[in-house]
């Protein structure tokens, strides 16, 4: 156990249905209370929908877990109103430096852009983020989170699904119209499900060690190939709140797992690391991973969601933000299908672009891998000669790859797409999640993002577009010029944003069509595209 | 003036093909054989950042990888 940080400890409680059963199945269930299942728990919540979260155990993350999040992965927390606070309690941080031996090889800044509200990236000791992410569910009405709750059956009808839960007062079955798996790597519901979960294994091992002291760092993410305090192999430092520093030994094939996490054996190791720093031990484990997915996302009712679905090495922080994203991609669609606005066809696109989403997560850990642990002789020759490289010649740094750091995947080739029938500029192309950009609403000082609040979006600018309706569902018209201004110039930038131009922005904040002119009947048209209705 | 397709030269194009080859050894000498092997590495970097094109590399790779596998032991 840590000395900085105290578990809560979360009361079991007992339902009334345990004992009298059920009047009528949960709309959803969510398996697994981790930040992957708990902001997808938020953001049915905020779409209108109950939940139900069922965790096995009682406490939050244990250890040194997810430690870095994206741009993205805070926008979409944002929405649903914990963006601020975490980025004030997180720490902030854009410059990354790489060093091969003795030397610097290369340094990377993160941010390259201004004008967006949410910082390009934190580091937050995962149980900090599931701490605020419970404490939303707990004041949420609509979520209704149950500890101690462990899944062991699961059995499908065309109408519903069926679970068997073990709780300290023993089984109860709970039916659902939706279940999600976000129940980790190890998920038991992917497995109770029969689902594929195939990919590579790597036989590399990495100690974590996470050490409190005042040191004299900067808040950077520092790398190192071939240290002389580590040789032949890389080390990783990372900041996070409390004075907490991860730091992250690769170990090699052959190391014993066992032996490598005695103190006696770590803190040599970080004595030669640290020089005369005075430090203190924190937390310690020894971790192999793998990169696999599911081969289908969705299972007749039952989703899985974030590491349940893929999982991915730990170098460029992909895990738990495509996690959130997947949580941000499959939560409207629950909702409209729920509500009667969707058919139940509309999950099938939440496999095709996450899966298409995880794909490119996985290719990018794993070049990641390739390069920090390379197979052969050859290759790690191929390594060193670009970090030798890359102290002097400039062409030689973009191919040193410590770990591409998570950007969210544009659905370049999602069948909600609409694709473009006019030239465009930027990167706001069906698909793609929106930018952000400061805007000006009624003298006040805004974001883009802020006025994206759930439903379909037709952003104008300039007058044009008019609300179109499929079935009982709108669209919201937002004008720039009328509901909003682009003080700026930014947000015109962004989106290329010539006079008539309108986009169809989707409930997740992401490109679903746009055109250089309104047209009622092609707007109408792709939002049946989007909510694939055809 | 930049061409939209280019292939990879597979005809003699280097002058005087003996000095050049002359020069590629003298740039091993006095040095171990692993400087030697991370020389060639590095060179093959330079050069391939040099020609710049992907569809070129590729065919390099490509010929560079299947006159190996058909090689005479």
């Amino acid at each position: 156990m840590l000395n900085t940080y105290s578990y809560p400890e979360f009361a079991y409680r007992a339902s009334p249905e345990q004992a009298g059963g059920q009047s009528a199945p949960h709309p959803v269930v969510i398996i697994g209370g981790g930040p992957v299942g708990l902001t997808l728990a938020l953001d049915c919540a905020w779409r209108g929908l109950p939940v139900v979260v069922l965790d096995d155990n009682n406490t939050v993350s244990v250890g040194s877990r997810a430690v870095c999040y994206a741009k993205r992965t805070l926008e979409i927390w944002d929405r649903l109103g914990l963006g601020q606070s975490l980025a004030e309690r997180g720490i902030q941080w854009q410059v990354g430096k790489v060093f091969f031996g003795q030397t610097q090889a290369y340094q990377f800044n993160l941010l390259t852009e201004a004008h967006h509200k949410m910082p390009a990236m934190i580091n937050l000791q995962q149980y900090y983020l599931e701490e605020e992410l419970v404490q939303a569910c707990q004041a949420n009405p609509r979520v209704d989170l149950r500890w101690k709750h462990k899944v062991t059956a699961l059995r499908q009808r065309e109408d519903a699904v069926w679970l068997t839960v073990e709780t300290p007062d023993g089984s109860f079955d709970l039916q659902a119209l939706w279940a999600v798996a976000a129940d980790g790597a190890n998920s038991d519901t992917r497995r109770l499900l029969g689902a594929s979960f195939g990919g590579q294994v790597f036989q590399d091992r990495f100690l974590i060690a996470d050490v409190v002291m005042k040191a004299a760092f900067p808040t950077e993410r520092w790398f190192w190939f071939d240290p002389p305090f580590h040789r032949h192999q890389s080390v990783l430092l990372h900041k996070q709140c409390d004075n907490i520093w991860r730091i992250d030994f690769q170990l090699g094939r052959d190391a014993d797992p066992e032996e490598e996490k005695k103190p006696e054996k770590v803190i040599p190791r970080l004595r030669a690391m640290l020089g005369e720093v005075p430090f203190e031990l924190e937390w310690v484990s020894v971790y192999q991973f793998a990169c696999r997915r599911a081969d289908q996302f969705r299972h007749g009712r039952v989703l899985l969601i974030g590491d349940a679905a893929h999982q991915v090495s730990p170098f460029g922080a992909r895990g738990a933000n495509s996690g959130v994203q997947d949580a941000d991609n499959l939560a409207w669609k629950l909702a409209l299908v729920i509500q009667g606005q969707a058919s139940p066809d509309l999950l099938q696109s939440y496999h095709e672009e996450r899966a298409f989403a995880a794909d490119d997560n996985l290719r990018n850990s794993t070049r990641s891998t390739d390069f920090i642990s390379p197979k052969s002789r050859a290759s790690l020759r191929l390594r060193n000669a670009v970090l030798e490289l890359a102290r002097t010649e400039a062409f030689a740094r973009p191919l040193v790859n410590s770990g591409r750091l998570s950007t969210p995947t544009p659905y370049t080739a999602s069948p909600l797409n609409t694709a473009d029938t006019e030239v465009f500029a930027g990167a706001m192309r069906p698909g793609a999640p929106c930018a952000d950009a400061p805007v000006m609403v009624g003298g006040q000082s805004r974001w883009l993002l802020e006025l994206l609040r759930g439903g379909f979006v037709l952003l104008s600018f300039g007058a044009g577009a008019q609300e179109v309706r499929v079935g009982d569902l709108s669209t919201q018209v937002l004008e720039v010029g009328r509901d909003l201004s682009d003080g700026q110039g930014e947000l015109t930038r962004r989106y290329d944003g010539q006079a008539g131009t309108v986009y169809l922005l989707r409930p997740d904040q992401h490109v679903a069509a746009r055109w250089r002119r309104f047209d009622a009947a092609a707007a109408e048209a792709a939002l049946r595209r989007a909510l694939a209705l055809h | 003036m930049t061409d939209p397709s280019p292939q990879l030269i597979r005809q003699p194009q280097i002058a005087d093909p003996d000095g050049f080859y002359d020069e590629l050894i003298a740039s091993q000498r006095d040095l171990s054989e692993e400087q030697a092997d991370l020389l060639l590495a590095k060179l093959v970097l330079i050069l391939a950042n040099h020609i710049g094109n992907r569809q070129v590399l590729r065919q390099a790779l490509e010929l560079a990888r299947s006159n190996t596998l058909e090689g005479r032991s």
